[in-house]
């Protein structure tokens, strides 16, 4: 990585340079004063910057040059699956029968892209066991709080109004409360057993007639398979309440165990992460959701469907919580997951969660000895570590991540699930390599060797990255999120 | 089976499984229960070669009209604009592709300044105090900045204004309804926001009034006098805004807009069958912390060098969970990526050459219609659309200029039935005049 301070592109920027080319103009040219009412003709125009490509290309060079991505290096970040991104996807993507192509002009002339689409439904309905899938939802969150308003309006349905609960583990991912509040319910807790599973006494003591939904990642965020889940069903199912599959961890038990047969009612796949749709630095993902039968007519509006040898949008669903999005989803995430399942076909979806949950247990077992491992059972394709056994030595596990850089290694995702003290969770994926897993392994035993001998090493850290720690407090305390030229006064947002 | 992404030998899964002191990969998988155990394999399309799989896709991408071999006129939201070739070259970098949210700062700091300078930019264009990273799309940001004002305000109603795209609107209403909020159209009249009939809906319960700009129908509305009637009723008001309009047209900001949002998808980001696009979200200083989304600020080390970290994190759900201002996790990173180099490609001087080019061309098609005989709705200034009245069912006449190589209009008998045979007409700088003649031209033959 380089070391020196990258410049802002306003700080690159020169009057007069320019970094586009657009065509002579070969219409009359509009007076803009003419054109534009008084009063809303711009006076001041945009400060954006003016630089020339080769500047725009160093510019954006330098910057992922202080970035690392997948392609850098490991990247176990837990609950993430940061798995390899084919390029193959990237170049389909990228055709201009999908890229070029608008959403809404006449269906006759998108048959492709509609063929691709329900092609992929089909494809998913079968991977979870569910019985409708649509591919509306933009990302895992928006999924997670479209399928809890299709569950809303199942039961205001049946005039179950008291339903107003929604029930999720304490290690869930924070965005299944999030996802409830913004569909309108409460969100209550069930608490985790010493063995890391849903108590199942405290989800009968929780589950009652105001039980809209209990939401459940499984395998859980700790990695392990919720074994009860047809007891859980049972309860939920035996108050009223459906049951809602967060596919965040999908990737653990492709043709292993399926949504669809273990009692869920609904589900989110993150086709970003187990279907390989690259993350971006942060998105664009996509969040398909499935059903069973019964909530079928609450599908967001339109859906796909196929109407002898034609695709068509089906806008006619009175019961329809309405649209999520704009138009169909996040195509173009959808073009790439669906080429990501056609090149691994049956047996090849098998293999990746068999050596993700393989990966994840080598490396359980090879650093339980210098780490805690709060749960001894075999995980799946993810285990949380947790790191008090360092912390009595004056390391916090925050340190210890920050080591990791300086050997080229994303951390794992750490302070996470919550009831982990100092944890760390670690999720390696089917495409890395076991020389991968044993030089990370490696760094991570050297590191646990630095709490014991030289400390310091570890809490100063990191030692070789562009930047060191950053004052997070500051950022916060007196936010600076845009740029202002030297020359005006202070940064406009303060407290 | 042997596949190019999985580097598993037999020897690796032996040594492995010897490690963990088991001798199959099965008994990993003993704690599912024998009943909820899927005992077949999927039941899907076998795998394809890298070459096979390039066939299928090529030939299925093949069968759609786009915006390469057509000539667009459709708009209604997504726009068929030039794209700098550099954009794609610089998301193609996969340090910026293949990462995830920068959450650990050290290693995210090319990402974070990017996310920095896109916020900057956003924040020019639309004269706010604040922008965040990105929402979804145009639409969620909307329903986003509707739930924001509710949420705010404690009030339960947002006024909207039918001239915003009615997609958008769907999206607010179902927002809305989550939340118990109501949404209340306010109508048309000559294709723009009835202002007498906002000033009659406007009351002490509103929320929000919430317009496009500019609106639907491509109209230029002058959009200051809404903001000074929301404000008097303490509502917010927020603006859907199309970021390459406001190169010329005065910004929200400067208009009395709380909150702007809108899609960047016009700078840099393909059609793509309706997405990925990029939402935009910003807002005055005021309403800083409850701003859905990631936030990029400015900070310094240890060694009081410059860089960037995720701030304000207290608002976010890995924070918060269910007390954040939204459940927003991943969102459009790559897109903003995408948008902030065709910003910068055309920088403060392209920007504005492109919209005036937009508005002129624009002019020309208008006048070239009125010249043919067909009726154009709507007499105010316009941006980069327009309303002709076909006469005649909009899909039909679409599906004959395909024939001709043209993508014809949106069809708004759709979404209003009293505007039925009337087309909305998207003209973009990449429209030639040949191209704009020849679509009149066709219009003439199927109309004779």
């Amino acid at each position: 990585m380089h070391n020196e301070n990258q410049p802002l592109i306003f700080e690159i920027s020169k009057e007069g340079r320019i970094g586009y080319s657009l065509p002579e103009l070969d219409v009359p040219e509009a007076d803009l004063s003419s054109a534009i009412p008084a009063g809303l003709l711009r006076e001041e125009p945009a400060a954006l910057p003016e630089v020339s490509e080769l500047d725009i290309m160093r510019h954006y060079t330098a910057l992922s040059n202080r970035n690392h991505g997948i392609d850098s290096g490991f990247y176990p970040l837990g609950s993430c699956t940061m798995k390899y991104n084919p390029k193959i996807n990237e170049s389909v993507a990228r055709l201009s029968g999908f890229a070029d192509i608008h959403p809404l002009q006449d269906e006759s002339s998108v048959q492709g892209a509609m063929a691709l689409m329900h092609d992929l439904q089909e494809h998913l309905v079968e991977i979870t066991g569910m019985d409708e899938v649509t591919l509306q939802s933009a990302a895992g969150a928006h999924g997670e709080w479209t399928a809890l308003m299709m569950i809303r309006a199942f039961h205001e349905s049946n005039g179950d109004h008291q339903r107003t609960k929604v029930i999720v583990p304490d290690t869930a991912h924070g965005t299944n409360p999030a996802s409830a509040s913004v569909a309108g319910f409460d969100t209550v807790t069930v608490k985790s057993g010493e063995d890391g599973l849903v108590d199942l006494d405290d989800l009968r003591r929780v589950a009652g007639e105001d039980t809209a939904a209990l939401m459940l990642t499984n395998p859980n965020t700790l990695g392990l398979f919720e074994e009860h889940i047809l007891e859980m069903a049972e309860i939920i199912h035996g108050v009223g309440g459906k049951l809602y599959y967060d596919g965040a961890n999908l990737n653990a038990v492709m043709s292993k165990a399926r949504p669809g047969d273990m009692g869920f009612d609904a589900v989110h796949l993150n086709l970003h992460k187990t279907f390989t749709g690259p993350h971006g630095g942060g998105g664009p993902g996509s969040g398909p959701v499935g059903v069973k039968k019964e909530l079928v007519p609450f599908l967001p509006k339109p859906l796909l469907v196929k109407k002898e040898d034609l695709y068509t949008f089906d806008y006619d669903r009175p019961q329809a919580i309405g649209r999520v999005k704009p138009f169909y989803g996040n195509f173009g995430i959808n073009v790439r997951a669906y080429s990501y399942i056609r090149s691994m076909g049956a047996e090849g979806l098998k293999l990746v969660s068999e050596y993700a949950v393989l990966n994840a247990n080598y490396m359980m077992r090879r650093l339980a000895p210098y780490y805690d491992t709060p749960y001894e059972q075999h995980c799946k394709h993810e285990f949380v570590l947790s790191g008090r056994r360092q912390k009595k030595l004056g390391v916090r596990t925050l340190d210890i991540a920050k080591r990791l850089l300086d050997f080229g290694f994303h951390p794992p995702t750490v302070y996470f699930p919550l009831n982990v003290e100092e944890g760390m969770m670690i999720e390696p994926t089917e495409t890395e390599s076991k020389e991968t897993l044993d030089a990370f392994i490696d760094a991570m035993i050297q590191i646990a060797k630095e709490v014991e001998e030289t400390p310091e090493v570890v809490q100063e850290a990191p030692h070789t990255t562009v930047v060191s720690r950053l004052d997070e407090t500051k950022a916060a305390r007196k936010p600076v999120l845009k740029y202002v030229p030297k020359e005006q006064s202070e940064p406009v947002a303060v407290n | 089976m042997k596949h190019r992404y999985l580097p598993m030998t037999e020897t690796d899964k032996k040594e492995m499984l010897g490690t963990i002191g088991i001798e199959s990969i099965d008994e990993l998988f003993a704690d599912i229960p024998e009943k909820v155990r899927f005992q077949r394999d999927y039941d899907i399309k076998p795998a394809l070669s890298e070459t096979d799989l390039l066939k299928e896709m090529t030939a299925l991408a093949a069968q759609n009209a786009d915006s390469r071999s057509h000539a667009s006129f459709i708009g209604a939201g997504v726009y068929d604009h030039y794209k700098p070739v550099i954009v794609d070259h610089v998301i193609s970098r996969s340090e910026f592709y293949t990462a995830y949210t920068p959450y650990q700062p050290e290693l995210s700091q090319g990402e974070l300044q990017a996310i920095f300078e896109f916020q900057t930019m956003i924040c020019e264009l639309t004269g706010m105090a604040i922008a965040n990273s990105s929402m979804y799309d145009g639409g969620t940001s909307l329903a986003e900045a509707g739930t924001l004002a509710a949420g705010h305000t404690r009030r339960k109603k947002l006024l909207i204004s039918e001239a915003v795209h009615p997609e958008y609107r769907d999206v607010v209403r179902t927002y809305a309804a989550g939340q118990s909020i109501e949404v209340v159209d306010i109508p048309l009249k000559d294709g723009k926001t009835d202002e007498d009939a906002l000033a009659s809906m406007i009351d002490g319960d509103t929320a929000a009034v919430m317009v496009q700009y500019p609106n639907f129908f491509g109209q230029i509305e002058d959009i200051g006098r809404f903001a000074d009637m929301a404000h008097e009723h303490k509502a917010l008001f927020v603006v859907s805004a199309n970021p390459l309009a406001l190169a010329v047209l005065t910004p929200p900001g400067k208009l009395g807009a709380d909150i702007t949002v809108g899609d960047a998808q016009p700078f840099g980001i393909p059609e793509s069958f309706g997405g990925p696009h990029c939402g935009y979200f910003a807002v005055t200083e005021k309403l800083m912390r409850k701003v859905p989304g990631r936030l990029v600020g400015e900070t310094t080390d240890e060694e009081g060098r410059r860089g960037y970290v995720l701030t304000l994190q207290a608002r976010e759900q890995h924070i918060r969970r269910e007390k954040a201002t939204s459940n927003i996790c991943s969102n459009q990173a790559l897109n903003a990526l995408a948008a902030s180099v065709a910003m910068t490609a055309l920088g403060r001087q392209g920007v504005r050459e492109m919209a005036i080019q937009n508005i002129s061309k624009t002019r020309y098609a208008i006048e070239a219609f009125k010249n043919a005989g067909f009726d154009v709705k709507f007499k105010g200034p316009s941006f980069n659309e327009f309303v002709v009245d076909f006469k005649e069912p909009v899909g039909q006449v679409n599906r004959r200029l395909l024939d001709s190589g043209i993508i014809g209009g949106y069809d708004l008998g759709l979404t209003y039935p009293e505007l039925q045979g009337h087309a909305l007409i998207a003209v973009t700088e990449k429209r030639t005049k040949e191209e704009i003649d020849a679509f009149v031209q066709e219009m003439e033959a199927i109309h004779a």
